[in-house]
């Protein structure tokens, strides 16, 4: 299995698989529904113009995330 | 038929935000209720009807939701409409070009509700990226019938209203969920969500065909250009300076023109009233208060905001909005606001009222509280005329081309200061009052949609134009009618309005204004609107009747009352930071149910008005 990290350290322009989510239960949910489901692929699309938040490409939508919750999404 | 005992069957609409839920909705009740390319535009439920083949169908249009289990304000609402069973069908709309999220929330209503139809939305979009659904095999899949839709121009509406109605007769047979774990614990929950979502993106899969590299490469492109490092604060001021420039520039002639038209109606009407031997307090009550008020809103606002909303609309339409979220939002970070305010913002520039509202797309409370109290800080478009009036008399030397851009670039300032205040504030309220740490945020940037726009054009004059007009006018017409008699009535010698402004002097003094100025924003509060007919009505009332049809003369009228730049600029940001209108006050305790938010919500903004004024005042007196 391939190392784990947190979404927030996904280089732009690249892929990986979500492994798990830590954020708190309420957090939790929303992310699920927005499309961050462990399992499911994710790709770091675009910075904003201060580096934070930053657009990921999850199940076919583009969805922005602050730095700090990206850093609860685990992937490989 | 036992179906056809139900005459008027209900029809609720689901889907997640964003997928044209409000355009499905629309066309098929004929309505026009606004739609917008965000997330999150429709907040509460709004009904309509249609009639087909004799029978009439209400449609209720529930908030946009990616999911219906409970979460937040807008899922709750859908969740327990639907749980209600007051709809006879349920019609989730999705979106075909990102059908794999959609179909996740397709699934669970489909274990939720029965009948159900689903409206694959905006192929119109999809077949431009090159996109295609295979409908049939996803009717197959879900087990419910699927039709087609192009809402925005029309297309499979037809269809849409006979699959409702066939849905509403013959529900067929409800198909088994295939998902076996109840999901009562909590790791059952999150097995499921995945299970559903695994569930969805095979669907998908099967059923759509696309090339994941070129479908959506288009709006790469545009977010790299309009979001990036680089390029994304640069052409965001670009597009606000253009927006400006196109009001200004645009609205200069027709305001005249409508203007000399309006005012030269005057004397007819004052003759008209004289021949039919109207007391003189009648004609000038009538002429002088009411008819010269409205004729001044009228010209000052109908220009600029029939070139603003349309163009604001476009923007908003084409899916801009969600950017300048993603671009300021490092901002309200810092300032410990939701990034979601942003979005609220841009609303309180169009009607603060309207972005206090809008607030309800927060949830939480915390930061939903700083949104609504720092509302008011941008400029609504009852405000624009105002500070263009102002910028154009005092502060730009020459008409044409340069003129135009200079004040452009004025007000664009007047914006961006706003914008600061409002971050300002925002970082106040979240240390003092507002304590805490931001919550979770998450933004959906939609695909960028080619605006349709012959029909923004339509509906942004029609619906958001004329409305704001009509309440302003509304709002203005007896305001008028006051402030004429204010200024005529007579207590010791003196008019009442005179005697107020007299009170109000001193404190107006100190802030590089004078007391009929004061009392013009305080009369203003219905609507501010009217604040500069206010100030001339308080002049013209010291007897010099001078005819203000363009700009220059008004410009004459108020130098006449020692009005210099510094008056002006005083005026100006007193314009951007004081207490918001009557509506947006209201709309701000019903949202909050607080009295206490409420008098934060007027007072800070016109403390911090009332101090940049002074401070202001006081710099320009040490440097004259």
């Amino acid at each position: 299995m391939e190392e784990t990290k947190t979404l927030d350290r996904l280089r732009m322009g690249r892929r990986a698989t979500i492994a798990a989510l830590n954020a708190p239960e309420a957090q939790r949910q929303r992310m699920l529904d927005l499309g961050f489901v462990p399992g499911r692929p994710v790709s770091a699309l675009q910075e904003s113009p201060w580096g934070d938040p930053v657009a990921y490409g999850v199940c076919g939508a583009v969805i922005a995330l602050r730095r700090a919750d990206a850093q609860q999404i685990l992937v490989r | 038929m036992a179906g056809s005992t139900r005459t008027a069957p209900v029809i609720a609409l689901v889907g997640n935000p964003n997928v044209g839920k409000s355009t499905v909705f629309n066309a098929l009740t004929s309505l026009h209720q606004h739609t917008g390319n965000w997330p999150g535009k429709t907040v509460a439920t709004a009904r309509g009807a249609y009639t087909y083949h004799e029978r009439t169908y209400t449609l209720v249009d529930l908030p946009g939701t990616y999911s219906l289990r409970p979460g937040s304000a807008e899922e709750e609402v859908t969740r327990d409409y639907l749980l209600s069973g007051e709809a006879d069908v349920t019609l989730v709309v999705a979106d075909a070009t990102g059908l794999e999220r959609n179909l996740a929330l397709v699934l669970q209503v489909l274990e939720a509700a029965w009948p159900v139809v689903v409206c694959v939305n905006l192929l119109d979009e999809a077949a431009k990226k090159q996109i295609t659904v295979d409908l049939e095999a996803l009717q197959e899949r879900l087990g419910c019938p699927v039709v087609g839709a192009a809402a925005r121009s029309g297309r499979g509406l037809d269809a849409l209203r006979r699959a409702l109605e066939e849905a509403a007769d013959r529900p067929g047979t409800r198909p088994l969920p295939e998902l076996d774990c109840a999901g009562d614990c909590e790791g059952c929950a999150h097995r499921r969500a995945a299970a559903v979502m695994e569930r969805a993106a095979a669907i998908a899969a099967e059923v759509t065909e696309m090339d994941p590299r070129s479908a959506h490469r288009r709006d790469r492109v545009l977010d790299r250009l309009l979001t990036s490092r680089a390029t994304g604060i640069p052409v965001m001021l670009g597009l606000l300076a253009l927006v400006l420039w196109l009001t200004m520039a645009g609205a200069n002639v027709p305001s005249r023109l409508l203007s000399g038209l309006l005012m030269g109606w005057q004397e007819p009407l004052r003759g008209i009233c004289e021949t039919l031997r109207a007391p003189w307090w009648l004609t000038g009550a009538l002429v002088d208060g009411v008819y010269r008020t409205v004729a001044w809103v009228v010209s000052v606002m109908l220009p600029p905001m029939a070139i603003f909303f349309p163009l604001f609309t476009l923007l908003e339409d084409a899916g801009y909005l969600p950017r300048v979220a993603f671009n300021l939002d490092h901002f309200f970070q810092k300032a410990g606001a939701h990034g979601r305010q942003s979005l609220t913002m841009c609303m309180g520039l169009g009607c603060n009222a309207c972005g206090v509202m809008g607030c309800r797309i927060i949830q939480s409370p915390r930061e939903r509280l700083i949104a609504i109290v720092t509302n008011a800080f941008v400029p609504c478009n009852g405000r624009f005329p105002t500070l263009i009036a102002l910028i154009s008399m005092f502060f730009v030397a020459g008409e044409g081309l340069w003129g135009s851009f200079t004040s452009a670039a004025m007000l664009m300032g007047a914006v961006v200061l706003s914008v600061a205040m409002t971050l300002w504030a925002s970082r106040f309220l979240s240390r003092t009052v507002l304590k805490g740490e931001p919550s979770s945020f998450s933004l959906e940037l939609p695909p960028y949609r080619m605006p349709q726009v012959g029909q923004v054009l339509v509906r942004s004059i029609l619906d958001r134009t004329l409305f704001v007009l009509g309440r302003a006018v509304a709002v203005a017409a007896p305001a008028g009618l006051l402030i004429w008699t204010a200024a005529n009535v007579s207590v010791g010698g003196e008019s009442v309005l005179l005697r107020l402004a007299g009170i109000l002097e001193p404190l107006g003094r100190l802030m590089g204004l004078d007391g009929i100025i004061l009392l013009a924003f305080l009369l203003g509060f219905p609507a501010n609107e009217i604040v500069v007919p206010c100030i001339l009505m308080g002049y013209l009332s010291t007897g010099t009747l001078t005819d203000y049809g363009s700009l220059a003369e008004l410009q004459e009228l108020l130098a006449g009352h020692g009005w210099t730049a510094a008056t002006a600029l005083s005026a100006l940001l007193f314009t951007l930071f004081h207490f918001p209108c009557g509506t947006t006050c209201l709309t701000i305790w019903r949202e909050t149910r607080s009295w206490k938010w409420t008098a934060l919500a007027v007072a800070l903004p016109t403390c911090i008005g009332a101090a940049l004024c002074v401070g202001v005042h006081l710099v320009w007196g040490l440097l004259a």
